[in-house]
């Protein structure tokens, strides 16, 4: 009885029914997209696209004021255009990815910041975009249950090409371009559509938490991909719901408090996990005796 | 918060870094940066002022009329937590004998621009002389967010900053505006006393329609929802009670008991007067309203007047159209 007293206030109030759908919805698309993220070692993309996706946004917010749709679609449009030109360099010149895109986000970046000193008016553009989770209304989750039915569209779509992508990217360049190109930029496509829905749900820094550490923590547990995409949607689900919980009976900020229970389950995963430091050494330690 | 602070640090590192680069951007911040209407006429003769928000460049005007060339900083309708000076505007506080800051940790930004401006005037702390409430809040400084972004957020969070929603604290400011603009400039000083006095009287006259406004209203029903912890001056002199969704700043995060407390007492206390401000994102509020059935009552004008042709251009306008959106909404009309 006692703990369902403590489940209560997730139907007992609106906004926290509605909270918890937008974190269903975010953890279905965001958690399977923080896997392959992981496993292309482009886990710090999700915080460069953070920064890409800020002049498309101003852009948006001063063609129509403080309207969702324009900001998205700004946003949206910005990180794309970051995430295809970095692609594209990367595929076609001597730069790798990671250099191509750090150029390009912060080209972007200034861009954005010029925009917005020159132009704007001072109303916290990044507060009004970047919401939180608690004040989700009809318009965002629309927008989350949107990217994420796109997401899992594309990725399974996508699948086949995008696990070669990840493991062997030579190989798939090699024997079919086209698959790996398609596989590359949806990929991109993905991400930052998953970002921009984590922006709106629950600020930046969020967004890249919950694609980043619930395939940080899967990864400790288990091995193959199939089951990374099934472990890390859930573990996201439940550490949002302890954050959100947290968030109502300690008094915390909501962002924050999903953020430290998927920090809290990263650490414990990495330590008590299958493949963790803890067992790993016992049975390393035990081996050497036998 | 993490993010605000990083993005605030890249932001005002660029601003700061920029501010040498003075001519290119000057004429595209003069679109931004409002003159007033004396800086057209009289802007040779005129006393080089700057004001660091809307609200309290309308105050300086009124005192000093044309005998001063005012900027105002912060604009009409924006946020005062998220200023990031432009170049142009630095030059302008370099150029300025005069300039004006509420104080009590407002304008956490103000100290740095004064130096890097190379400032040799005057700096006038207005809120000087009253007596400041202490923050209560939910324990999130005013300032948390620039605060720690430009390294001195020390003492933001002691006090509640927005004084300007008690008019007696105003009657104050406009003392000492014109004291400061006395000592500035003696040829003008019998004017700006002049000014400040007739300014006063409406002052004074706005003060007691707002108490004869709330006067009919039973003292057990003003409670009002707001979006930040903006009010709480207004609600000691007017005896109103404000709750807010977000702490003392429009920065900092809700958090998921605050908001639900809210929407229990609005429930159990039959609240009926909810509303969004101009500076603060209204999605919060919505969703307060979806929860308990109440349909924000209006926007009300906390840290930034409208901009001209709006329903707040000037201070005492901005009090009239929030004491009447306020004892419309408490009134249930």
């Amino acid at each position: 009885m006692a703990a369902l007293a403590w489940l209560e206030p997730l139907w007992a109030f609106s906004f926290m029914q509605r909270a918890l759908l937008g974190c269903v919805l975010l953890s279905l698309s965001a958690a399977p997209v923080g896997v392959f993220l992981m496993l292309r070692r482009m886990s710090l993309t999700g915080d460069a696209m953070a920064h890409a996706i800020l002049p498309g946004a101003a852009v948006g917010f001063l063609i129509s004021g403080l309207s969702l749709g324009a900001m998205t679609l700004g946003g949206i449009v910005a990180g794309l255009v970051v995430a295809v030109a970095s692609g594209l360099v990367a595929r076609s010149t001597l730069l790798r990815e990671d250099t191509s895109l750090a150029a390009f986000y912060l080209l972007s970046l200034a861009l954005g910041v010029l925009i917005i000193s020159t132009y704007g008016s001072q109303v916290d553009l990044l507060h009004v975009l970047f919401g939180t989770v608690l004040a989700l209304d009809d318009t965002a989750l629309g927008l989350l249950l949107g990217i994420a039915l796109i997401t899992l569209l594309g990725m399974r779509l996508l699948y086949r090409a995008l696990v070669l992508e990840c493991l062997d990217p030579d190989f798939l360049r090699a024997h079919s371009p086209r698959w790996s190109a398609l596989a590359h930029y949806g990929f991109l496509v993905l991400v930052v559509i998953n970002l921009v829905a984590g922006f709106h749900a629950l600020g930046t820094l969020m967004a890249v938490a919950i694609m980043v550490l619930p395939a940080a923590a899967a990864r400790f547990w288990v091995r193959r991909i199939e089951s990374l995409l099934w472990l890390a949607p859930a573990l996201a689900l439940s550490c949002c719901v302890a954050g959100l919980l947290l968030s109502y009976h300690a008094d915390w900020p909501t962002s924050p408090a999903i953020v430290l229970a998927l920090g809290a389950l990263w650490l414990s995963s990495m330590i008590f996990g299958r493949f963790g430091v803890w067992r790993q050494r016992l049975v390393s330690t035990v081996h050497l005796k036998g | 918060m993490k993010r605000r602070i990083f993005g605030q640090r890249l932001l005002v590192g660029l601003g700061w870094g920029s501010a040498a680069w003075a001519t290119g951007a000057a004429a595209a911040a003069a679109s931004g940066a409002t003159a007033g209407p004396a800086a057209a006429t009289a802007a040779s003769t005129a006393l080089p002022v700057v004001a660091s928000f809307s609200i309290l460049g309308d105050l300086v005007q009124q005192v000093g009329g044309d005998r001063v060339q005012m900027t105002q900083l912060i604009g009409p309708d924006s946020d005062a937590h998220v200023f990031q000076p432009r170049p142009a505007q630095a030059r302008q506080v370099g150029q300025a004998r005069l300039v004006f800051s509420n104080g009590l940790g407002f304008e956490g930004w103000m100290p740095r621009l004064l130096q890097s401006a190379n400032f040799r005037g005057q700096h006038v702390v207005l809120s000087r002389g009253i007596e400041p409430l202490r923050n209560h809040g939910h324990g999130h400084g005013h300032g948390h967010g620039h605060g720690h972004g430009h390294g001195h957020g020390h003492a933001h969070g002691e006090h509640d900053p927005h004084a300007w929603q008690n008019v007696a604290h105003v009657r104050v400011y406009v003392r000492n505006i014109a004291d400061a603009l006395c000592a500035a400039d003696a040829a003008g000083c019998d004017f700006y006393r002049q000014r400040a006095q007739a300014y006063d009287a409406v002052l004074a006259q706005l003060d007691a329609d707002i108490r004869a406004a709330w006067a009919p209203i039973d003292p057990g029903q003003r409670r009002v929802i707001v979006a930040h912890d903006a009010f709480a001056y207004y609600g000691q002199a007017y005896g109103v009670r404000f709750m807010a969704a977000r702490g003392v700043s429009a920065d900092s995060e809700p958090t998921a008991r605050g908001i639900a407390r809210l929407v229990r007492q609005i429930r159990e206390e039959r609240i009926r007067a909810l509303f969004v401000e101009n500076v603060t994102d209204p999605r919060l509020i919505e969703q307060i309203g979806r929860e308990t059935g109440l349909r924000p009552a209006g926007r009300l004008y906390s840290d930034a007047l409208s901009a001209p042709g709006g329903a707040a251009p000037t201070y005492v306008e901005m009090l009239r159209h929030n004491t009447q959106a306020l004892t419309r909404a408490v009134a249930g009309v």
